[in-house]
C-alpha cells in the first residue's frame, strides 16, 4: 500500500478509536482513580435488566417473524416471479428514506381501530410489527444475496424430481443452502432492535435504548459504561455475522450490495 | 407396446410456440434421444415429460397412465440437469440417499442402496466428499446415481454433459449408456450434439422449429437424411443442386452424374443431390478431359486420421475427407475431379420450401 494509503487508514482508525477509549477511559473513572464501580451500577439496576431482556425478546420475536415472512417471499420472487424483484427490492428499501417516526406514527394510526385486541395493544410486542418494517432492507438484502448465490431453479426442480413436495424442498434442500444469509439478516436485525429509540420511546415503551436515553440524561459516568456495553452487544453482533460468513464449505455471505 | 408417449405435445409461451407439434412413442427399455439446435423445442419436451411445464395440449402417457397433470414429485422420473444440480450442503452419499428418505425407505435399505450406487457410477471414494469438492464429471455421475435411486419408470437426461470438457463427455457417455442398458430403463435424453445423440441411441428424433424432421436409428438418421435439414444438421454434407435428365442420372452444372437413388424420377425435375466428404473421391484432372466435377483445390483442414479437402467447382464447394497420404497428392491449387459412387449420393426433391428451410439450418461442424 502507497504512504498516503497508510495515513488515511491512520486517521481512520484515530477517528473510530479515539472517542471509544475516551468513553472507555471515562466510564472506569471513579472520582482520582480508577475502579468499574459505573459498570457495577448498571449491572445492579434491575431497570436495566428489564429493559435489556423486554429488547432481547423483542428482537428475537422480530427475527422469526421476518425470517418466516421473508424465506418464503425471497424464495417465490427467485423462482416464480424474478421480473417482481425490482419492485421488492424497491418495497425493502422504503425504510431507509421513511423515517421511523412517520412509521411508528402510521402504526398507532393502524392500531386505534376496533379490531385490534386490548390486549395486544397493553404488550410491548406492539412494536414488533414496526420492527419488522424497519428491518426489510436488512433481511431482504441478506436473502436476497444468498438466494443469488445458488441455482434456485434447478435445485427446486432436482428436489421435486426426487419426489419431494415443497415443505420439504425449502426445508431441507433450500433453508440449508441460504442458512447463512439468514443468519446475517438475523444479526442485523438483532442489532437494528437492540438499538431502536425512535418508536419504542414514541410508543411510550421502557426498552434497552429508551433506558440509554434516561441513564444518559441523568448519569455521567453510568452512561459511558452503558455505552460501551451496548457497543460491545453491536460488536458481537457483527462478529456473528463474520464468523458463519467464513465456515468452510459454505457460500461466503456478502451483506448488502451486489454481488 | 409403448411405454412412455408424447401425444401431440403442443406447447406455446405467451405468443411463442416452443413445440409445434411432437408425438413420440419409446418402448420399455428404449433410449432416444431428442436432437436439435437450440430453440427446437427438444428441452421444452424434455420438461413437459418430467412434469416442470404444462403442454398447451396434448398428453404424456407413461404405461397406459396419463400423467399430464401429475405433479413432477409424483410421476417417478429420475431426472439429471445440466450442471449445479446437487444440492451443496449434503455429501454425494447424502445426495443419493434424498430420493429414498422421501421414499420413507428403512436406513439399512438406504445404505444398501447408496452404496450399490454409487459403485454402480465408480464413486464409492467420493461418497463423504462434498458436491464442491468433486470434478465436473463426477458430479454429474453423482446425478446419475442420485436419479437411479429412486428406481424411475422414466430416467431424463438435460444435456448432462455440456458443461463437461470433451474428454470427459466421450467417456460418460459411454458409461451411461451401458448403465442404462444394464438397468434397461427407458430413456429419453435431450443433446444439440449429433455425435453425442447418434453414438449412444436407440433412436434419435431430430427436431428443429419445434417439430420432429426425422427419428429413427442413428444409421438411417446418418445414411438416408429424410429432410435437408437433416441432412444438413447431421455430420457435413456436399449439397449439388442438380436436374434429372433420365432415370438414374443427374445432370449437376455441365456434368452429368450416375445416381442410384434419382431412378424412377421424373425427367426435369430439381433435386438436391447429397454426399457425405468420405464418399467424394478426388482424382487429378491435368487436361485429359474426365468424368465428375471438376474444380480447384482451395484448402486443406487437418482433422487427425483424414484431411479434408476443399474444392471450388465453380457453383459448388465440395469437401472430401481423404487420408492424410492421398491428401499430401493434392497440393492446394491442383486441378481436381470429384466422383462418388453411383449408390454414394442421397437424392431429395428440390422444393421451394425445403430451400428454405435448409438454408436456415445451421452448418455440421
Amino acid at each position: 500500500m502507497t504512504k498516503s494509503g497508510w495515513f488515511w487508514i491512520a486517521v481512520g482508525c484515530i477517528y473510530f478509536f479515539v472517542p471509544l477509549a475516551a468513553t472507555a477511559e471515562f466510564s472506569l473513572k471513579d472520582g482520582d482513580s480508577y475502579s468499574f464501580a459505573a459498570y457495577r451500577e448498571i449491572f445492579d439496576d434491575p431497570q436495566f435488566r428489564d429493559t435489556f431482556f423486554l429488547s432481547l425478546k423483542l428482537a428475537i420475536a422480530t427475527i422469526i417473524v421476518a425470517l418466516l415472512l421473508f424465506i418464503p417471499t425471497v424464495y417465490w420472487v427467485h423462482l416464480r416471479l424474478p421480473h417482481f424483484r425490482p419492485l421488492v427490492q424497491f418495497l425493502c428499501a422504503l425504510p431507509f428514506v421513511v423515517p421511523p417516526i412517520v412509521l411508528i406514527v402510521g402504526i398507532l394510526y393502524v392500531y386505534n381501530y376496533q379490531w385490534v385486541p386490548a390486549k395486544y395493544l397493553g404488550s410491548p410486542y406492539y412494536l414488533v410489527p414496526g420492527y419488522v418494517v424497519l428491518g426489510f432492507p436488512f433481511m431482504f438484502f441478506a436473502l436476497d444475496n444468498a438466494f443469488r448465490a445458488i441455482d434456485v431453479h434447478t435445485l427446486t426442480e432436482a428436489s421435486q424430481s426426487l419426489g419431494a413436495g415443497w415443505t420439504r424442498t425449502l426445508l431441507r434442500v433450500i433453508l440449508p443452502n441460504i442458512l447463512t444469509g439468514a443468519l446475517a439478516g438475523a444479526f442485523l436485525t438483532f442489532a437494528l432492535v437492540m438499538g431502536e429509540f425512535t418508536m419504542a420511546s414514541l410508543a411510550l415503551f421502557n426498552t434497552f435504548p429508551t433506558y440509554i436515553n434516561y441513564i444518559g440524561q441523568t448519569k455521567a459516568n453510568p452512561a459511558a459504561a452503558l455505552t460501551i456495553i451496548s457497543f460491545g452487544i453491536t460488536w458481537l453482533a457483527l462478529l456473528g455475522i463474520l464468523f458463519i460468513g467464513r465456515r468452510p464449505g459454505r457460500t461466503v455471505v456478502q451483506v448488502g450490495g451486489a454481488r | 407396446m409403448a411405454y412412455l408417449e408424447l401425444e401431440k405435445l403442443h406447447k406455446e409461451f405467451g405468443d411463442f410456440t416452443a413445440i409445434e407439434e411432437i408425438d413420440i412413442a419409446l418402448v420399455a427399455g428404449e433410449f432416444l434421444s431428442l436432437l436439435g439446435p437450440s430453440g427446437c423445442g427438444k428441452t421444452t419436451a424434455l420438461r413437459i415429460v418430467a412434469g416442470f411445464e404444462r403442454p398447451t395440449s396434448g398428453r404424456v402417457v407413461v404405461e397406459g397412465k396419463d400423467l399430464t397433470n401429475v405433479s413432477p414429485n409424483h410421476r417417478d422420473m429420475g431426472m439429471v440437469f445440466q450442471a449445479y444440480s446437487l444440492f451443496p450442503n449434503m455429501t454425494a452419499a447424502d445426495n443419493v440417499e434424498f430420493g429414498l428418505r422421501v421414499r420413507r425407505q428403512s436406513s439399512v435399505e438406504r445404505r444398501r442402496r447408496v452404496d450399490e450406487l454409487l459403485e454402480l457410477v465408480g464413486l464409492t471414494a467420493a461418497a463423504k466428499r462434498y458436491p464442491h469438492q468433486l470434478s465436473g464429471g463426477m458430479q454429474q455421475r453423482v446425478a446419475l446415481a442420485r436419479a437411479l435411486a429412486i428406481e424411475p419408470r422414466v430416467l431424463l437426461l438435460d444435456e448432462p454433459l455440456s458443461a463437461l470438457d470433451a474428454k470427459v463427455r466421450v467417456q460418460l457417455r459411454e458409461e451411461i449408456r451401458r448403465l442404462q442398458t444394464q438397468l434397461g430403463i427407458t430413456t429419453l435424453y435431450v443433446t444439440h450434439d449429433q455425435e453425442e445423440a447418434l453414438s449412444v441411441s436407440d433412436r434419435v428424433a431430430v427436431l428443429s422449429h419445434g417439430r420432429i424432421e426425422q427419428i429413427g436409428s442413428p444409421a438411417e438418421i446418418y445414411n438416408a437424411p429424410g429432410t435437408p435439414f437433416v441432412a444438413e444438421f447431421i455430420g457435413t454434407m456436399n449439397r449439388l443442386e442438380a436436374t434429372v435428365v433420365e432415370s438414374g442420372q443427374v445432370q449437376v452444372g455441365q456434368t452429368v452424374l450416375p445416381v442410384t437413388d434419382a431412378r424412377d424420377l421424373p425427367q426435369g425435375e430439381r433435386v438436391l443431390v447429397l454426399v457425405r466428404p468420405e464418399i467424394l473421391e478426388l482424382q487429378r484432372a491435368d487436361g485429359a478431359p474426365s468424368s465428375g466435377l471438376v474444380g480447384e483445390v482451395v484448402a486443406h483442414i487437418f482433422l487427425g486420421a483424414i484431411t479434408r479437402v476443399k474444392v471450388d467447382a465453380g457453383d459448388h464447394e465440395l469437401s472430401a475427407d481423404l487420408p492424410g497420404h492421398h491428401a499430401a497428392a493434392l497440393p492446394v491449387g491442383s486441378r481436381v475431379a470429384a466422383r462418388f459412387p453411383p449408390d454414394g449420393g442421397r437424392v431429395l426433391a428440390l422444393s421451394v420450401e425445403a430451400q428454405a428451410s435448409a438454408e436456415q439450418a445451421p452448418a455440421g461442424p
